[in-house]
């Protein structure tokens, strides 16, 4: 199925070989400026500046404290989505259903937070956790075992999943869980005892003063999740059985691991990642289950993990750039008339192709660069040992 | 009981309206995905056409100036799909997300720039739309019971785009099963290797694929904001792109059974919107989401195997590499 990630496989090892740095930082580097100087093209087309807008955007997110908080806050989503794009990745699958995971995630963290008025807000936090990874890896589990009993291309099932969650979800709020007497498709407020902490309070409680921003406390799971993924993958006999699976199906048959159970469990796991968008959405931020809280954050994940090449480190990194443009990009449509928060879509799509569909472009190009450097190099070393 | 007759009449008329962007969009995926390229662009495609349709006949006041920017949208970004996925190997899916993701931003984007009224187009008189075609002999054949509501109610006034889009279903099933281009578009997308010792082109089969399939998508999105609409409006296409891609799987990517899924997929939306809040005699009330949900539903079950066997072109997704 996907191949992520073999760029860098084939890029690097053989002796006299491009370094392998080529593979995972200068052809990403080069996509991302093909992507962002066509971004540049679009701004100039609407009749901005690209230079005043793009700069704008940096300093919108990273410029001072409030936004780097804001930053983070959308950096945690994405790290969450990305993580789960990634762990399919391994397995040699690609979950588009992120999208629907993330939202029905989101309904059990509500559900927990819902019922647990007056509970201590640790103990709400750890079941809101448990719910939302039950509910996504739930949500992931039957394009899973259809694609792993039944040979059902997830990739078509997943998205097909992403709009049963839509319907299934407004209905839910719509009908179900709409607030008494209200108008509006949402659930009524938590009580603010069970709100998982804002990192503003927590940073207060060890007498750390930074401005109020919607950065909560999910970001520090996100991050324990990289370091989560990265021990199950590299180091537990499940990560390997998996990761064989991804790299040749035939293979792992022959040392005794079952494919279709190693894809039933990348997918449990990828459906619980993306359901942890709703702790940080619903339980950090919105305190209440709306509707279409997750605004295609499934589908940035994607682009995420293909950037970040499924290494939780990349992850990180490019996250932390979808969310300097997320935020960036908000900002920027305050500042200038002509623009809209939708420009961050075209720069998000423009990312998406180059870094992920074209990420081959430039790398004969390159490669051949290295190889004539390093025959040119290699004589001169022979010369001078001689 | 003429009531009745009438009312089915008229959810007819309304399946085919809502059925026209679908048949358009899924035909559009049945040639590429034959060729063996997947395409989840449907959606992007469509969308930059029913912008780009309605960007063109609100500034030059010509719904063909329209029909064909559309057409031209959905042609230059199947080529961009083509170059990613055929030329430099690009993994499909997603370079299709890509695509949906990158014209859901631009459609807005310059619509906003352009005409200044929050991400529209103006709305478009009437003149600026694609017309319909009136028939003649409404009028004298309206006295005759059953043919000449029939008449009325589904063949007169019937959008142009509605027509070209039946000849373009005949066409299709003519051009897949009895041209040579046919013969090579389904050779390729079952196996290019063949096809390629063959002495025939892989890249130029699946690019000339490619821009039927960008022709149509654009096409499927003038008739959106010109035909059936009158102007662009935002996220116009909501989700069509991808229901139309369901009822290419549903219809096993063969013409006949496609049409029919688009046909049924827009019948349960056309009974959808009037059983809203309508109780069913021994049922109650179903809640519209349902409703909704069927097509996506029936598409999952149909891919599990419960519901007949969907195999897709064996070739499809697949990158293909010559040997050298």
């Amino acid at each position: 199925m996907v191949q992520s990630g073999s760029g860098h496989r084939q890029l690097g090892g053989q002796p006299g070989a491009v370094p392998g740095w080529v593979g995972y930082a200068l052809l990403p580097l080069l996509n991302l400026v093909a992507a962002f100087a066509l971004s540049g093209l679009v701004i100039l087309v609407i009749g901005e500046n690209p230079i005043n807008v793009l700069s704008l955007m940096l300093t919108e997110a990273v410029g001072y404290p409030e936004a780097i908080g804001y930053t983070l806050y959308y950096t945690t989503d994405y790290i969450f989505t990305g993580l789960a794009v990634a762990i399919a990745f391994h397995c040699g699958l690609f979950n588009i259903g992120g999208e629907g995971q993330a939202y029905l995630g989101g309904l059990g963290a509500g559900l927990v937070a819902l019922a647990l008025t007056g509970w201590p807000w640790p103990i709400v936090a750890v079941l809101a956790i448990a719910a939302s990874a039950l509910l996504g890896a739930a949500w992931a589990f039957i394009p899973a075992w259809l694609q792993a009993k039944r040979g059902s291309h997830i990739v078509i099932t997943t998205i097909m999943f992403n709009f049963i969650a839509a319907s299934v979800m407004t209905y839910l709020l719509v009908d179900v869980l709409i607030r008494p007497g209200s108008q509006s498709p949402e659930t009524r407020e938590f009580d603010p005892g069970v709100w998982l902490p804002s990192m503003e309070r927590a940073l207060g409680w060890i007498g750390v003063t930074v401005p109020a921003s919607p950065l909560n406390l999910s970001f520090l799971w996100a991050l324990a999740c990289c370091a989560l993924f990265q021990i199950f993958l590299r180091h537990t006999r499940w990560g390997y059985e998996l990761r064989t699976v991804g790299r040749n199906e035939r293979a792992a048959v022959y040392a005794g691991i079952s494919p279709s159970r190693n894809i039933i469990i990348a997918m449990l796991i990828s459906g619980a990642l993306a359901g942890f968008v709703g702790v940080n959405e619903i339980l950090g931020v919105q305190h209440r289950v709306i509707l279409n809280f997750t605004g295609g954050v499934g589908f940035v994940g994607i682009a995420v993990a293909l950037m970040g090449r499924n290494h939780p480190i990349g992850i990180i990194l490019a996250a932390l750039l979808f969310g300097v443009l997320a935020q960036g990009g908000g900002q920027v449509s305050f500042e200038y008339p002509t623009i809209n928060r939708e420009l961050v879509m075209v720069i998000q799509g423009l990312v998406i192709l180059f870094a992920g569909a074209m990420e081959n472009l430039f790398k004969p190009q390159v490669e051949a660069l290295f190889r004539r450097r390093a025959a040119s190099a290699e004589p001169a070393a022979e010369a001078g040992r001689g | 009981m003429e009531d009745l007759f009438l009312l089915i009449l008229q959810l007819l008329g309304a399946t085919i309206r809502v059925a026209t962007p679908l048949v358009l969009a899924a035909f559009a995926g049945m040639y590429c995905e034959r060729a063996g390229v997947v395409d989840i662009g449907l959606e992007g495609k469509m969308l930059a056409g029913a912008f780009f349709a309605a960007a063109a006949a609100a500034s030059t006041g010509s719904p063909w100036l329209g029909l064909l920017a559309a057409m031209a949208a959905g042609i230059a970004l199947a080529l961009i799909h083509g170059f990613a996925c055929v030329t430099h190997n690009g993994n499909q899916v997603v370079s299709g997300m890509a695509i949906n993701i990158l014209v859901a931003g631009l459609a807005p984007t310059l619509a906003y720039a352009w005409f200044k009224q929050g991400g529209q187009t103006p709305l478009l008189p009437a003149s600026a739309r694609l017309p319909s075609v009136q028939m003649p002999g409404v009028e004298a054949i309206n006295g005759v019971p059953v043919l000449g509501s029939i008449y009325r109610e589904l063949i007169d006034d019937t959008n142009v785009l509605i027509w070209v889009t039946l000849l373009i279903v005949l066409a299709t099933q003519w051009v897949l099963y009895r041209s040579r281009f046919g013969l090579r578009l389904r050779a390729v997308g079952e196996n290019p290797a063949a096809v390629e010792t063959a002495g025939i082109s892989v890249t130029r089969l699946r690019y000339q694929a490619l821009i039927v399939t960008g022709a149509l998508t654009g096409m499927a999105g003038a008739y959106l904001s010109t035909g059936h609409g009158a102007g662009f409006v935002r996220d116009m296409t909501a989700g069509k792109g991808y229901l139309a891609l369901a009822a290419l799987i549903f219809g096993k990517w063969r013409p006949g059974p496609t049409l029919f899924a688009c046909l049924l997929f827009a019948f349960t939306d056309a009974v959808q919107v009037r059983l809203q809040g309508v109780p069913l005699p021994g049922i109650g009330v179903i809640p519209v989401q349902f409703i909704q949900m069927l097509p996506y539903l029936l598409t999952v079950l149909l891919l599990a195997g419960f519901v007949g066997k969907a195999i897709a072109p064996k070739a499809s997704g697949v990158p293909y590499v010559k040997e050298r």
